[in-house]
């Protein structure tokens, strides 16, 4: 189970990093999801696997409980990274739709008709 | 239930908060409390205890009185200037009351540790020291409020000029009472600061704009160097508290770190007095307003290096180093400051090379390392502060009456401006030296002191500079006199002179009627001060012998100053061929220099930052990447890792498919990422296993919360792709590719593995989750843990959670107003759809069954909250869910349907999400506890069964709200973009009985 969840952590990464090293800000986008998704399990599993051990108290019978605070953590987090998945698909939207270009390398050109610079 | 004590609330609140009066109880060391008189005190912390806090007021107040000009300058100057100066006066007494402790020799501390652990606490002490410089700083600041409310024009913001004031005397007093080095050093930096505003008041002049960047250059850069000398000077000791710095002579000259510390710390005086050669900035600061001048340029600020030095003196003076370093820098710019000075036609640049000059004389006075010369140095202090105050303020007088302070373009105002002739003639003779004023007697005692100086085994060479400084200090303190007032009378100044109103002259008055009366009676008048203070300096030890007073007898000092003053006078007859030869020697222009360095500076952080940050956003990241992978790689090489203690779970076969689905998925989603859509999909099916993942995982909140986030994430991709390009071009070469992939290959191993070794062992220590098991129910009330843990044990990361969350939808919002302000808006109206519209815009079936599932989908969203703190659940998953319930709507139906039937803005949501979670957390403070701490009890209302009901569960709602407000702000933005008109007509199923109803009356109407 562990090997599972360590190699898809590993190819979760893997792709995600591959994806936010592209020049367009779509495939950056999925790649940042990616590697959310990564992050979030990575950060889960600190807390250890367990079957059937939610942390929900049992007032009848002592059973065993898995690790809570990573999942609390866990459980902002991806709450938090939907609203900076929002802030990032507005911010490539509007790059994109105000100078029709998606890409998210300012090319030369661009830093020589960077505002500061033409005075 | 705890009761709501209202009442103990506010009555902490009050003595927490408390305008009073109380009777003072100072502390000090000798342990003795002493009653003072009453005053008005606040009481800024009940924890303490003990209401030993005047000094915290005297270092307080000028900030807390900083903020009454800047408001009160719309009741007019008057009032401005009068809140300056009562504050100023209050801190005045509140130093004055101490006169009876200082004067016995008590050292009167105020503490309050801060963070001590790292050394940092707020502590004060008053000294002799102390008490001469916040005198002095109190004293001349209230004169200097007094004068700039008459120099001042009516179009210069007064209220701003008090403010800056206030906040630089404000850091001033916090310099010299500071007893924490660390201290000290924030207020060293605030005089930097706030003198940069005070010298760049006039912003319309390019000389006060570039003034005030010199010399925050120079003395904010001192001051870095000097943090620096003094965390070094606290290690040495093991204490960042001067007190126990000042007993730890021997070690801190003993340690190898001795000489560092000393320059670094010397930088930072050095560069605050200005010496040389960091003396350029002070006459450039001179386009300052003349209060400031006279305030900041001779008084008080470029005394703080003094101060500085004189403070440190019992531990750092004494040794060689210090002797050359100090005393060289002194005796060069004493002679420097004042031959420049003597060829300046600028009246305040005359006077600030002067300055320099008398700092430099104070400067070696301290360096030489001997008693005596620190009491003479303490006593120049005095006087310099009294004549150079009247002086700059005559300067300013002169300015303000004739037009111009070109010493070529004035003479002869002596029967023009009688007074002011008085007083500046007093307190230039003063500064030259002359019998029977203060300013004698002090030079008296520095040109007694260098002929007991040996430098480099010659006994004439400090005596013989120190005799030419002298003689130029003269000359240019006669010319002070001769070529403004003195002469025939002329016809061609800018205005007609003639003397102030009393309100301007009245400060330099008072000075200079100081200046007299300490020449005469110095021993009476000052003589018990400069006891006190000097007694400070030299560290406590026992004062050398020495007298205040006017005859000596026939020393070789008197010679030295018969000389000094005869040769003034022949200097002055022959100013004229000086000044031929000066103009004709090449002298380097420090101005020039400096911005030559700057200008070097600024070319070499703009190629940094332009190589560095060069706008290529793949770069940043790869860098980024590779960086972390080398961490990774240089802490597994290094490292050591502990022996696997847990046993791995069996794989079963049904995860064992999931896996492979999310395999496949990610590997099709890198192979087919230029196909948008596909990848959209495929990126939907990662988050449907990771979701199930959660559960199977026994972790049902995560699953719950990832499955509705998955949904409103899709939603949100699916819209903004129906703007973007569907296909992502190739645009990289091949080798670009290959390098990513292997970056890449290499940080998911190191991840993977990382994950699946940490995954195998336990805990190195002991873990706090087993606490939040034991208390979720006890003291949370909850059987939920990971819930009772985000709204109860971590409540406040949960607040600042919601918060974040708020901002990114209103961030969202905001850049679609910005976006579609633009021609943005013309472009979406008129651009054609990627794919074919579907004929049916709005499905008869899907808006049925959405409009069924509504209520359904908004029962489920309050079973989930309700049941939130017990079972899996709460306001985060529930927010969700009714989130996507709105969405349905809106995707059913249409945005515009959907915003025609929205009673209330999303903004509000937030907002009130988060003011009522802040709302549960202040309600515990009313229980006296801290902020959100939960509370529970048990509701019996029959016939329903006994029910528990939390606080929690308010805080809860709160955080609903919030997140149901930012998932439909940021969703409703991103529909704006697709809005058009006429789409209003579309109205699928439209049975708004309201409009039928209407529409039947018009109908029935027209039949009629």
């Amino acid at each position: 189970m562990e090997a599972l969840v360590a190699s898809a952590v590993g190819i979760m990464t893997a792709a995600g990093i591959f994806l936010i090293l592209r020049r367009r800000t779509f495939p950056v986008i999925l790649g940042l999801s990616l590697i959310t998704y990564a992050v979030n399990v990575f950060l889960f599993a600190t807390g250890r696997l367990a079957l059937n051990a939610p942390a929900v108290l049992n007032k009848y019978e002592d059973v065993p409980y898995t690790d809570p605070l990573p999942q609390a953590l866990v459980l902002t987090a991806i709450v938090i990274s939907f609203g900076m998945t929002a802030v990032i698909v507005m911010i490539a939207l509007s790059a994109y739709l105000s100078s029709k270009d998606d890409h998210i390398d300012m090319s030369p050109q661009d830093s020589v008709d960077a505002p500061g610079e033409d005075a | 239930m705890h009761r709501i004590k209202i009442a103990s609330f506010f009555h902490r609140a009050t003595v927490q908060l408390n305008v009073s009066l109380v009777i003072s109880e100072e502390v000090t060391k000798s342990g003795q409390p002493r009653k003072y008189l009453y005053k008005i005190g606040f009481i800024l912390t009940a924890q303490t205890g003990v209401s030993h806090l005047s000094l915290f007021l005297i270092a307080a107040l000028p900030f807390l009185g900083a903020v009454f000009p800047a408001l009160l300058i719309r009741a007019g100057r008057n009032a401005a200037a009068s809140a300056a100066a009562l504050t100023t006066f209050l801190a005045l007494m509140g130093l004055l009351i101490h006169i009876p402790s200082v004067m016995r020799g008590d050292v009167v501390t105020a503490r309050f540790d801060w963070i001590p652990g790292l050394g940092l606490n707020a502590n004060f002490m008053l000294d002799g020291l102390g008490f001469l410089f916040a005198l002095l700083i109190l004293g001349i600041g209230l004169l200097i409020i007094l004068y700039a409310r008459f120099y001042l024009s009516r179009e210069d913001p007064m209220g701003q000029f008090y403010t800056y004031l206030l906040l630089f005397q404000g850091a001033m007093v916090g310099i010299v009472l500071s007893d924490n080095i660390l201290l000290l050093l924030i207020f060293w930096e605030l005089t930097s600061l706030s003198s940069f505003l005070l010298i760049g008041y006039w912003k319309h002049l390019p000389e006060g704009r570039q003034g005030a960047r010199m010399a925050l250059a120079v003395t904010g850069g001192g001051g870095l160097a000097m943090i620096a000398g003094m965390l070094i000077l606290g290690n040495i000791v093991g204490s960042y508290d001067l007190s126990v710095i000042l007993q730890n002579k021997e070690l801190i000259q003993a340690s190898p770190y001795y000489l560092p510390a000393l320059i670094l710390i010397l930088l930072g005086a050095f560069t605050k007095s200005a010496q040389f050669p960091f003396h350029f900035w002070l006459p450039h600061a001179m386009a300052a307003p003349t209060p400031v001048s006279a305030y900041l340029h001779s008084a008080t600020m470029v005394k703080a290096g003094l101060f500085l030095m004189a403070r440190m003196w019992p531990v750092l003076a004494g040794t060689d180093a210090w002797f050359y370093i100090v005393a060289t820098t002194g005796l060069v710019t004493m002679l420097l400051g004042a031959v420049i000075a003597l060829f300046k036609d600028d009246l305040k640049a005359l006077l600030a090379f002067s300055t320099v000059s008398h700092l430099g004389l104070i400067t070696m006075l301290l360096g030489f390392g001997t008693k005596f010369a620190a009491v003479a140095a303490v006593f120049h202090i005095i006087n310099h502060a009294t004549f150079k105050a009247a002086l700059f303020m005559t300067a300013g007088i002169v300015d303000h009456e004739t037009g111009t302070r070109d010493v070529k373009r004035l003479g002869g105002l002596r029967h023009l401006m009688p007074i002011t002739f008085t007083i500046g003639t007093i307190a230039a003779l003063s500064m030259a030296g002359l019998p029977p004023l203060n300013g004698f007697l002090s030079k008296e005692m520095m040109l007694e002191e260098t002929v007991h100086t040996t430098w480099l085994n010659s006994a004439y060479l400090v005596p013989g500079l120190a005799l030419l400084a002298s003689l130029f200090s003269a000359a240019y303190s006669f010319r002070f006199v001769s070529h403004v007032f003195l002469g025939p009378q002329r016809d061609d100044y800018p205005a007609h002179p003639h003397d102030p109103p009393v309100g301007l002259w009245i400060a330099p008055a008072f000075l200079v009627v100081l200046v007299v009366l300490i020449g005469l009676y110095s021993a009476a008048i000052v003589g018990p001060l400069v006891a006190v203070v000097s007694s400070a300096v030299i560290g406590g030890e026992k004062l050398p012998y020495y007298s205040l007073k006017l005859w000596h007898g026939f020393v070789p000092a008197l010679y030295m100053s018969i000389v000094a003053t005869l040769g003034g006078l022949f200097l002055l007859s022959m100013h004229k061929r000086g000044e031929q030869l000066w103009n004709a020697l090449p002298r380097p222009e420090a101005k020039v220099i400096f911005e030559t360095i700057i200008h070097a500076f600024t070319r070499l952080s703009q190629w940094v930052t332009d190589e560095l940050h060069n706008g290529v956003l793949s770069r940043y990241a790869i860098i980024f990447i590779a960086f972390t992978v080398g961490l990774g790689y240089y802490a597994y090489s290094t490292g050591t890792i502990g022996v696997e203690t847990r046993v791995p779970l069996p794989a079963q076969i049904i995860p064992i498919v999931g896996w492979l689905c999310l395999v496949g998925a990610t590997l099709g989603i890198m192979w087919f990422h230029r196909n948008r859509l596909l990848s959209l999909v495929l990126i939907g099916v990662v988050g449907l296993i990771v979701s199930v993942a959660f559960n199977y995982l026994s972790a049902p909140d995560l699953a719950l919360t990832q499955i509705s986030v998955e949904v409103v994430t899709m939603i949100l991709l699916l819209l903004s792709l129906n703007f973007l390009p569907t296909e992502t071009p190739w645009d990289s070469s091949a080798a670009r590719r290959w390098r990513d992939a292997a970056i890449s290959v290499v940080a998911g191993i190191g991840t993977g593995a990382l994950i699946y070794a940490i995954m195998l062992r336990d805990f190195a220590f002991p873990t706090i989750s087993d606490f939040h098991l034991a208390n979720s129910y006890k003291g949370g009330g909850g059987t939920n843990v990971v819930n009772v843990i985000l709204v109860d044990f971590r409540g406040f990361d949960t607040f600042g959670e919601i918060i974040v969350l708020g901002i990114a939808a209103l961030i969202i919002f905001a850049l679609t107003e910005a976006v579609l302000g633009t021609n943005v808006r013309g472009y979406l109206l008129n651009r054609k759809p990627h794919w074919p519209q579907s004929g049916d815009s709005h499905p008869l079936m899907m808006v049925v069954v959405t409009r069924v599932m509504m209520p359904i989908a908004l029962m489920v969203g309050a079973y989930i909250f309700f049941r939130g703190h017990n079972q899996p659940g709460g306001g985060f998953i529930a927010g969700l869910i009714v989130a996507i319930a709105f969405l349905m709507q809106y995707m059913a139906s249409g945005y515009t349907w959907a915003i025609e039937r929205q009673r209330f803005y999303y903004h509000g949501t937030i907002g009130w999400g988060v003011l009522i979670a802040a709302a549960t957390g202040l309600g515990a403070w009313f229980n006296e506890r801290p902020f959100l701490t939960s509370d529970f009890g048990y509701i019996n209302w029959p016939p329903l069964e006994e029910f528990e009901w939390a606080t929690a569960m308010l805080f809860d709602v709160g955080v609903f709200l919030a997140v149901l407000g930012a998932v439909m702000l940021a969703l409703d933005s991103l529909s704006r973009f697709a809005w058009r008109p006429g789409m209003a007509q579309e109205f699928p199923m439209d049975i708004n009985p309201l409009r039928d109803s209407s529409e039947d009356e018009d109908k029935e109407k027209e039949q009629a």
